[in-house]
């Protein structure tokens, strides 16, 4: 029987299996940020356990940051307590840092790609759920909790079961303006948001091998929505171009060393998925979410489900919704586009390119985040932010921002914020914040609208 | 880690599907650094109204409701892998979590800290809120070596699945990092082969 991308990967990594237990899985990269870390730190200490291996750790700060006026402290008392002991938890141990003011420095999600530390065949990890997005590179990643951060610094390894695999093709063409956000949105309404739970993911198929690497990432980034460990795209000539060059990529002759390599990860024809399923571009319209749940989606024009149980109708009472509406029309005073899902350059030139020559509706507040500093200076250069402000949106500085509102950006009590994030639970935006997930480009128009609508149809 | 000891308890009914760790602990209480008083933001925003007032309806805020388990819907735990979440549970007070599906990381880190989830099938997950619907006080048992969760003098006894290692792991208070460290060796070797 033929391997899998997933599988060959993994089993390269094994360095011991316990029996009757999980495996002893190598870690190639570890990135970290300030949430996630000072407790796994403490806990090294208190062992007085030392870090292992420092320089394949990498550390940014992103999720509690300010996005304005990053140069000054930080005024909130415990997120600057907390960047702080990342500062000099990093300085302690060696540990390279793309700290705030660093012109590297980002969400991690975004720069370990951007900077080549993310590469095909790799192992990693990171103390966060989205580090799924590093999948579309061919790599096993995934979002580890606390402890683990600290069994990885122990050790460069984690002790987990192998996961199942699971394979989701989709062929065909898709239909214009529908992006890779809204594919997976619309796999994840079709298979829920438990569906992934124990597999990792390797999305397949003519939409896949046609979608540029940033769409890979946003793809593989939603992946954990449907409960997946992780998402995987085998790397292809797509993926070796996007690598060649960066920072941190092998150059040269070691290149063609590690391309000759990566040649070898795809899938066997003859391999055989744990489960699979397939889906046909020609359906997947522009999504929009309409409850407080990832798997809570529907086509732009398409109206509510009429389902039944609690948690449904606690979820569309929470959201202010009834069952059978369309949210197409419906009025939105916020519009948020960033996130580690939708704030690469890509995504930007996305709706800039809508937002050219027009204005946002007078009573929407319009927040753009780019995922990095190197994103930032690219909206800059490529004269995107111009379009933008022109446009009447905010521009701010690289962070987290109001996907998980740890920070001042936060969208108030009650109103409707369509936003490229990754999550619609209740409050993630702030408390009563009612989040609806677009594409950049539905956020875009939105945005100018007032209310929301369909590019495609327009 | 402490050593899980055979739990006679009371136990709280959540019944709703899809909690996801910001409900479990939002965001914004993530700042500290230390792992200790997360319990009092558990379930915040269900929990407090905006004037942090106790909201008399939820079952945390009802003192019929008890007891160090805690009984939720299915795909208990999804979303963010923030480890504060079971930080929140234990630190509460919870020992065990029981639903008919938890998401893997939360899984994960429940373990990681003492925490025992037990997955039951939806029937007998169903069969546990009836009880608890007409019996707040059921005297709830939880024996990890047997593998088995009952309830005093009602018809349930329920035999729940744990990876053999995790249950060593529980059972004797130990936890991944003692033992990968103790396989350094091994590991070295491994990174000399896999650069040669």
């Amino acid at each position: 029987m033929g391997k899998t991308l997933f599988d060959k990967v993994w089993d390269s990594h094994v360095v011991d299996r316990i029996q009757d237990g999980p495996d002893i899985l190598y870690i190639d990269k570890h990135l970290i940020h300030e949430v996630t870390s000072p407790q796994a730190f403490s806990e090294l200490k208190n062992r007085n356990i030392p870090v292992f291996r420092p320089q394949q750790i990498v550390a940014t700060a992103d999720h509690n940051v300010p996005t304005l006026n990053q140069h000054l402290p930080i005024q909130d008392a415990l997120s600057r307590k907390q960047v702080a002991q990342l500062n000099e938890n990093c300085a302690e141990h060696g540990i390279e840092l793309y700290g705030l003011g660093h012109p590297y420095q980002g969400i991690v999600h975004v720069i370990g790609p951007e900077l080549g530390i993310t590469q095909p065949g790799m192992t990693m990890v990171c103390g966060d759920s989205h580090t799924s997005t590093h999948g579309a590179f061919g790599s096993i990643a995934f979002g580890i909790g606390t402890s683990q951060v600290a069994q990885v610094f122990a050790s460069q390894c984690l002790l987990v079961d192998k996961p199942k695999s699971m394979r989701i093709t989709v062929d065909g063409q898709l239909r214009p303006g529908v992006h890779p956000k809204d594919v997976v949105l619309y796999i994840i309404a079709q298979l829920g948001t438990g569906a992934g739970t124990g597999h990792f993911v390797e999305f397949a198929g003519s939409v896949f091998e046609q979608m540029s690497m940033e769409g890979r990432m946003t793809v593989c980034n939603m992946s954990i929505e449907m409960g997946a460990r992780g998402g995987m795209i085998a790397p292809d000539e797509t993926t070796y171009a996007y690598v060649k060059g960066k920072e941190f990529a092998p150059k040269d002759g070691a290149l063609d060393e590690k391309i000759t390599y990566w040649k070898t990860l795809p899938s066997d024809d003859n391999a055989v998925f744990d489960q699979e399923y397939r889906f046909d571009a020609k359906n997947i319209r522009p999504m929009v979410t309409y409850g407080t749940n990832p798997g809570m989606g529907i086509g732009i024009g398409e109206t509510i489900p009429d389902e039944t149980g609690l948690s449904f109708e606690k979820s569309l009472a929470y959201m202010g919704f009834q069952k059978g509406d369309t949210l197409e029309n419906l009025p939105i005073n916020y519009v948020f586009i960033g996130s580690c899902t939708n704030s690469r350059i890509e995504d930007f030139r996305a709706a800039s390119a809508y937002i050219k020559g027009k204005q946002k509706a007078p009573n929407v507040h319009a927040l753009i985040v780019p995922g990095s500093q190197q994103v930032a200076k690219q909206i800059e250069e490529e004269g995107l932010k111009d379009i933008f402000e022109a446009a009447g949106f905010q521009i701010r500085q690289a962070g987290c921002s109001a996907c998980l509102a740890m920070n001042e950006d936060k969208i108030p009590a009650g109103e409707y914020c369509v936003s490229t994030s990754n999550r619609n639970f209740e409050g993630r935006q702030g408390p009563g914040a009612r989040t609806i997930l677009a594409s950049p480009l539905t956020a875009a128009a939105a945005a100018v609208e007032g209310k929301i609508v369909d590019c495609t149809q327009v | 880690m402490e050593k899980f000891e055979t739990l006679h308890t009371q136990a709280v009914p959540l019944n709703i599907e899809n909690i996801d760790t910001d409900q479990i602990i939002p965001a914004r209480f993530l700042k500290a650094t230390d792992r200790k008083g997360f319990g009092d933001n558990l379930f915040r925003d269900w929990r407090y109204n905006s004037e942090n007032q106790p909201i008399a309806d939820f079952v945390l805020n009802n003192p019929k409701f008890s007891g160090k388990i805690l009984v939720a819907g299915n795909n208990f735990g999804c979303g963010s892998s923030r480890e504060h979440a079971a930080w929140a549970l234990t630190d509460y007070g919870f020992k065990v979590v029981v639903s008919s599906f938890f998401a893997d990381i939360f899984k994960g880190n429940a373990l990681n800290n003492g925490l025992l989830p037990i997955q039951v099938t939806p029937e007998e997950l169903e069969g546990i809120f009836e009880i608890l619907e007409n019996h707040a006080d059921a005297s709830f048992v939880v024996d990890l070596q047997a593998q088995k969760l009952f309830v005093d003098g009602h018809d349930l006894e329920i035999e729940f699945d744990i990876n053999t290692y995790k249950k060593t792991c529980l059972l004797n208070g130990y936890d991944d990092i003692d033992y990968l460290v103790s396989q350094k060796e091994k590991i070295s070797q491994f990174e000399k082969l896999k650069h040669a």
